[in-house]
């Protein structure tokens, strides 16, 4: 028999962990990664030249980040590695490529996405201004480049990453003006029999909090965002909110960082034609999968963030039951006790998930309450209400139909960014549950590709 | 221009990489080594480009390559993705779209 062609798409924890167990069961997996080096975004490395030790860079995490990459290192020589490749597309059984302005395409008898998450977000007026960023870039600028997002900074939203980012920006030399919560503190004592599942992460959670406060920092919980202001040319300048007593409290910052938590890149899957559930908890599509990874397309596996949201720890094991479920699928050998000891840590990762989606709740209500002139897809500057009009006018209750009217989830980001919010809005408008709203269909390229370089070159040659 | 103090970003770390000589707008800009351009602008001054859809000045939200909100462009009309594109000496860009380049937005 031919040699089985497995790729993996992404190179952060499940996907390394993933080729790690192909190879060593003497596979030799195609790895596809948009990154110019691996590690995904948790374990993103820095550029050459820089000096940081691992420690400064990925504190409690050091020795994960550095047995993540000491792994990689391992493998190269055993993988067909391709960094700053763009998986854009999936027809058949067959994934299409971009390396740089050369299109390609692999076929594949099984294929791990591994594709990791983006952040979730939820719109607050004036989030368009220069000036506000994501959680995850706030993190980004810190570790990959050695830069604060501002002068000053404003940490809002809701999750572990809100407290875990503020106090690597404080440790780090930064001015964190205040870290402000959506989520009030006693949904968080009230979780504590499902986040102590993983005690030592509850800890250190814990332990960053009072950090935090220790330092001075300002941290107010079950806080109703009002609005990020400053000038169009300018961008931020104030942070307005009101606080859990009611009281409408104005903080000066230069830059925002905005967050609740991630969301699958599931963008692959969906246009692998995989089937998606509605998770009531967290109001939002995941990719079905089983304990192990199999989507409902055979030959196409999940693992990881892109899957489910359930971290860094999580992925690794994931990446891991992935790749042997593939190998299991193909006939070959696979000890069964090692699939049972994996799944079981796999189960306390998502006991700890459930609980953390209890403590931070998703704010939905806030996408009710936000103004006609709120802006909610930032890329092309479409607001609440002609969101609504959609809605009001054109009977579009479905998400897409919506899109279609409106343009929301049209613009460069693809829906990313506006879509879990838009979702939202429309449920609330229409008076429908969120979950009748659907969620926006992936379209290929799941990126803008940049056609020109490539037609510009074949005419000059 | 190229004082810290103008630009939006601030360093904490990695200093004495060595510099690398870049321009913005036509104006003349210095940035580190090892600096994504989205940084190495960022250290500069306070926007990457403006929205086209007349909202203000942008500066890039996700840094990891998946708003595509950091586009800029080179004095030739290339399309950049400024938080995914390493400085290198030399690079001359525009934070306006150049008018050619717009048939290739489409």
């Amino acid at each position: 028999m031919a040699e089985p062609r497995i790729v993996i798409v992404g190179a952060g924890p499940a996907g390394v962990r993933a080729a790690e167990t192909l190879v060593a069961s003497g596979v030799r997996p195609i790895v596809i990664d948009e990154g110019g080096r691996d590690g995904g975004q948790i374990y993103r490395r820095q550029p050459e030249g820089f000096r940081r030790s691992y420690a400064s860079l990925y504190g409690s995490e050091a020795g994960r980040a550095e047995d993540m990459h000491r792994s990689f290192d391992a493998l190269r020589d055993r993988i067909d590695y391709r960094p700053e490749t763009l998986a854009w597309g999936i027809w058949e059984k067959q994934l299409h490529l971009l390396q740089g302005s050369r299109t390609s395409a692999v076929d594949f008898d099984a294929l791990i996405i591994a594709s990791g998450a983006t952040d979730r977000l939820m719109p607050v007026r004036g989030w368009n201004r220069a000036g506000v960023y994501s959680m995850g870039a706030a993190q980004i600028a810190l570790k990959s480049q050695a830069t604060a997002i501002g002068k000053r900074v404003v940490f809002m939203g809701s999750g572990p990453l809100l407290y875990l980012v503020a106090a690597q920006y404080s440790k780090a030399g930064a001015e964190v003006a205040a870290v402000l919560d959506t989520s009030p503190f006693h949904l968080r004592v009230k979780a504590l029999p499902q986040l102590i599942a993983r005690p030592d992460v509850l800890l250190k959670g814990l332990a960053l909090t009072l950090k935090l406060r220790r330092g001075g920092i300002e941290i107010q919980t079950g806080i109703t965002p009002v609005e990020i202001e400053g000038r169009p040319e300018i961008g931020v300048e104030t942070i307005r909110f009101r606080t859990s007593k009611g009281k409408v409290r104005t903080i000066a910052c230069d830059a925002v960082a905005l967050g609740y938590h991630l969301r699958p890149e599931a963008q692959l899957a969906d246009l692998a034609r995989c089937e998606f559930r509605f998770d009531a908890q967290t109001r939002q599509f995941f990719p079905v999968k089983d304990a192990d990874g199999r989507s409902s397309v055979a030959g196409v596996y999940l693992a990881g963030d892109g899957a489910l949201t359930l971290g860094a720890d999580a992925a690794e094991v994931a990446g891991r039951l992935a790749a042997l479920a593939v190998l299991s699928d193909l006939g070959r050998q696979v000890a069964g006790v090692q699939v049972a000891r994996l799944r079981r840590r796999l189960r306390i990762f998502e006991r700890f998930r459930r609980g953390i989606a209890a403590a931070f709740p998703w704010p939905a209500g806030a996408a009710a309450a936000l103004g006609e002139d709120t802006v909610v897809c930032r890329c092309e500057n479409i607001t609440a209400g002609e969101l609504r009009a959609a809605v009001s006018d054109n009977g579009a209750v479905e998400i897409n139909r919506a899109k279609a009217f409106s343009r929301v989830g049209m613009g460069r980001c693809q829906g990313r960014y506006c879509g879990h919010a838009a979702a939202e809005v429309i449920a609330a408008c229409a008076g429908v549950p969120v979950e009748a709203v659907g969620r926006i269909r992936a379209q290929a390229p799941v990126k803008p590709l940049i056609i020109g370089a490539e037609s510009d070159a074949e005419q000059a040659a | 221009m190229t004082s810290n103090e103008s630009g939006r970003f601030r360093r904490l770390g990695e200093e004495g990489r060595s510099r690398l000589v870049f321009s913005i707008d036509g104006q003349p800009a210095e940035g580190c080594k090892g600096d994504s351009l989205l940084v190495a602008m960022l250290m500069q001054i306070r926007h990457l480009r403006s929205s086209e859809f007349g909202d203000g000045n942008r500066a890039g939200f996700c840094l990891m390559g998946a708003c595509q909100d950091c586009w800029v462009w080179t004095d030739t009309g290339e399309r950049l993705r400024a938080c995914t594109t390493p400085l290198a000496a030399g690079m001359r860009i525009a934070t306006k779209a150049p008018e050619q380049a717009w048939p290739s937005l489409a």
